[in-house]
């Protein structure tokens, strides 16, 4: 008797842990429509409010706004801190379980998604609406196309300046450079009197890249980097391997944090906040530290000022307003949606209302131009927003540009530049045989 | 009850959970990690058969071979470390003062997540304003290494941190495996006219022979797929200085989008472990004999 029940108890106890797991399997198909009848359109994004408030309360009053529009939509978000988002979406796409409405990376990070033929194009939105139309700052839409069609609208721009500390400048009766030359003199002065000169976290590889990256744009001119990931250029071209070596002058001459190889880009913004290093080259993600932020003292920001990367003597690129930066996150349409059409409106509204809410409400510089006639804000981001309608050229980031693998072995041989572990010559090398190795 | 118990169905039955568990969680990922390294994948397309390609690469691979060497080298550090853990256990041991706050001061850093630790070490590493160099220059040393910046020592620098973070670990199981030593023995020995340095070193450490043995591959295994520190500090870097086996295969799956390749060494750590293991058991048991 016992027996049997004891097998019973056994059986029943393993059934419900089977259906609990079926549950959950289950629990994640999708639905077209919820309860009151509304379409349901699902957006995931990567704003946590803890982490991003001012980017999540935009997001979350855009939705309100819209669904009071649109009664018949119900936009259910997820919301996951970036890390998470980018495997997460990954798993999503290798179970073609993609949100309808997600954000995404530019050039090599959406191309798989594109090729795997997950993602909708998007130029209609842009061609239906005037307003949209006009409205993208030129080039950056570009960084989302695969063969001609856009396959993502960005949200985010980012430029990069170098920001310096006037205090420090002024102590020593430092002009802004304009020039490389005058440039290197700032090092020497301040290397001089004990001063670190610039700050780097070359660890993480993307921010001493900034370095090379506008050195190749100066010297090389400003298509060279993009023709590289295009084939029409060489890696190993002249002006790519004199950029290479300039920096390596430049560490030379003690221009740069000691160590900076070891240290993350949050370490070395640290001696930039700090006030021990004069200066640091960096993208405007970092505007709000030296503006509205409120965890950073007054005093600091007042001191705080920028310049655009010196022209190179001799160099092709002879424009100052000639600058290295990319988009940041941009919004996709998933191919499979069930509500594509619905999405795609949201997608547009969306764009629309962020380029209208962002700089002011979280010190985000949209995509989109921005009419700053009637906004009241800090001298700095004016300024910016008109050096950006001034703007000649943007050049996206080189690690953004290039597929993953490239991207890799960039940050690392970046960091060993800097830590001088390759010359310049093994440098540009190893870049064209990982480069020929794609392209096989 | 024993009537239940001999029934084979009801065996099975209560070994089932588990079973299914251990296969689920552990032997089926094995198994597949080794299909995935048949693949060339990039982990959201499609999956292409490329046969034995990986693994033919990866018995080639400089890095890869760089990377099991540095892992070797933390692996026999471990090991050497076990001497000093076990000094100071059985220093701990031998009823001085304060022996339990001690203990307990030894065991905090296994109570530090790796990633915390990480950012003290950091902090301590940092060429200009860690605690480290400034306590060196502040000594007379004008030009103090640059600690992870320098590809020569950066492997060294690194082990310290780890070897500290489970320091603690090591002693505590020691300590427990001494307590459990007979104290007739140490009596008898004491009577003898036995030195504390022979009753440990002829009484205590032969009859722990066992704990030590599972100490040693604890450590060798675990400094073979170590991976935590040497992510948070340094990444691998500079220039792969510093990379191990996991770094190295995280970097291939996750950074540069290889889940084939990467799946490929992470079978092939798995494979290393496995050989490590048995060769230290060969070597082990051989000595044990000869002990009692």
């Amino acid at each position: 008797m016992l027996k049997k029940k004891t097998v019973a108890t056994f059986v029943s106890a393993i059934l419900v842990g089977l259906l609990a797991l079926a549950g959950c399997s289950s629990s994640s198909s999708t639905k077209e429509s919820d309860a009151d009848g509304k379409k349901v359109i699902k957006f995931m994004h990567l704003w946590p409010e803890g982490s991003s408030k001012a980017q999540f309360s935009i997001v979350k009053d855009v939705i309100d706004e819209y669904e009071k529009e649109h009664k018949d939509i119900d936009i259910q978000t997820e919301i996951l801190n970036p890390d998470q988002y980018r495997e997460k979406l990954k798993v999503l796409a290798s179970s073609n379980e993609l949100p309808d409405i997600g954000m995404t990376w530019s050039d090599g990070f959406i191309k798989p998604y594109v090729e795997g033929n997950m993602l909708a194009p998007l130029d209609d939105i842009v061609e239906k609406d005037p307003d949209l139309k006009d409205s993208f700052i030129p080039g950056v839409k570009e960084s989302y196309a695969v063969d001609g069609k856009t396959y993502g609208l960005p949200l985010e721009l980012n430029i990069s300046y170098v920001f310096y500390n006037k205090e420090i400048f002024e102590k020593y009766n430092l002009e802004v450079p304009k020039t490389f030359k005058e440039y290197k003199n700032v090092v020497k002065i301040l290397t001089d009197n004990g001063v670190i000169p610039a700050t780097v976290g070359a660890k993480d590889g993307w921010p001493a890249s900034f370095w090379f990256m506008y050195l190749a744009d100066r010297i090389g001119g400003s298509t060279i980097l993009t023709d590289v990931i295009k084939g029409k250029a060489k890696f190993d071209d002249p002006t790519i391997l004199k950029a290479a070596e300039e920096v390596q002058n430049l560490v030379d001459m003690g221009g740069f944090v000691k160590g900076a190889s070891a240290l993350s880009n949050d370490e070395a913004k640290g001696y930039f906040m700090n006030e021990q290093a004069a200066m640091f080259l960096t993208a405007t993600w970092e505007l709000p530290n030296y503006t509205t932020s409120p965890d950073v003292p007054q005093e600091f920001k007042d001191k705080i000022g920028y310049f655009k990367f010196p022209i190179y003597e001799g160099g092709k690129g002879t424009d100052i307003n000639s600058y290295v930066g990319g988009p940041g996150v941009g919004l996709f349409v998933a191919k499979d949606s069930k509500v594509q059409k619905e999405a795609k409106d949201f997608v547009g509204y969306l764009i629309k209302r962020w380029g209208e809410k962002s700089v002011i409400d979280a010190g985000v510089i949209p995509a989109t131009k921005v009419d700053t006639s009637s906004m009241d804000l800090s001298p700095m981001y004016i300024e910016i927003l008109k050096d950006l309608s001034e703007a000649s050229n943007v050049t996206t980031y080189f690690d953004t540009q290039a597929s993953p693998a490239v991207a890799e072995l960039h940050h690392d041989l970046v960091t060993a530049l800097f830590g001088k572990q390759v010359n310049p010559k093994e440098f540009v090398k190893q870049h064209v045989d990982e480069l020929a190795k794609e392209q096989k | 009850m024993k009537s239940v118990m001999s029934n084979k169905w009801v065996i099975s039955l209560y070994v089932l959970p588990s079973l299914i568990l251990i296969l689920l969680l552990i032997y089926i990922p094995i198994f597949l990690t080794g299909y995935y390294g048949l693949m060339d994948w990039n982990g959201i397309g499609q999956m292409k058969f490329i046969g034995l390609e990986n693994y033919i690469e990866l018995v080639q691979d400089k890095k890869f071979w760089q990377s099991t060497w540095h892992s070797l080298l933390l692996g026999i550090f471990s090991t050497l470390s076990l001497v000093g853990y076990l000094i100071l256990s059985l220093i701990l041991a031998s009823k001085i003062k304060g022996a339990n706050v001690l203990r307990k001061i030894y065991l905090i850093p296994m109570l530090l997540s790796s990633v915390a630790i990480g950012q003290l070490w950091a902090k301590i590493f940092d060429p200009t304003n860690g605690m480290l160099n400034r306590l060196l220059v502040l000594l007379g040393v004008e030009n103090p290494p640059l600690w992870l910046a320098d590809s020569n020592i950066v492997l060294y620098a690194l082990f310290i941190p780890i070897v500290w973070q489970y320091a603690g670990f090591y002693i505590i199981i020691f300590y427990a495996a001494l307590k459990n030593v007979p104290e007739e023995l140490i009596e008898a020995a004491k009577i003898d006219g036995a030195s504390p340095i022979q009753i440990a070193y002829k009484i205590k450490v032969p009859l722990i022979a066992g704990v030590i043995k599972v100490m040693v591959i604890l450590a060798i295994v675990g400094s073979l797929k170590y991976f935590d520190l040497i992510f948070v500090l340094t990444g691998g870097g500079p220039n792969g200085a510093s990379e191990v086996m996991a770094s190295y295969m995280y970097t291939e799956a996750f950074n540069k989008y290889n889940f084939g390749y990467g799946s490929a060494i992470g079978f092939g750590l798995l494979v290393i472990c496995l050989v490590m293991t048995w060769i230290i058991q060969k070597l082990l048991s051989s000595k044990e004999n000869v002990d009692f």
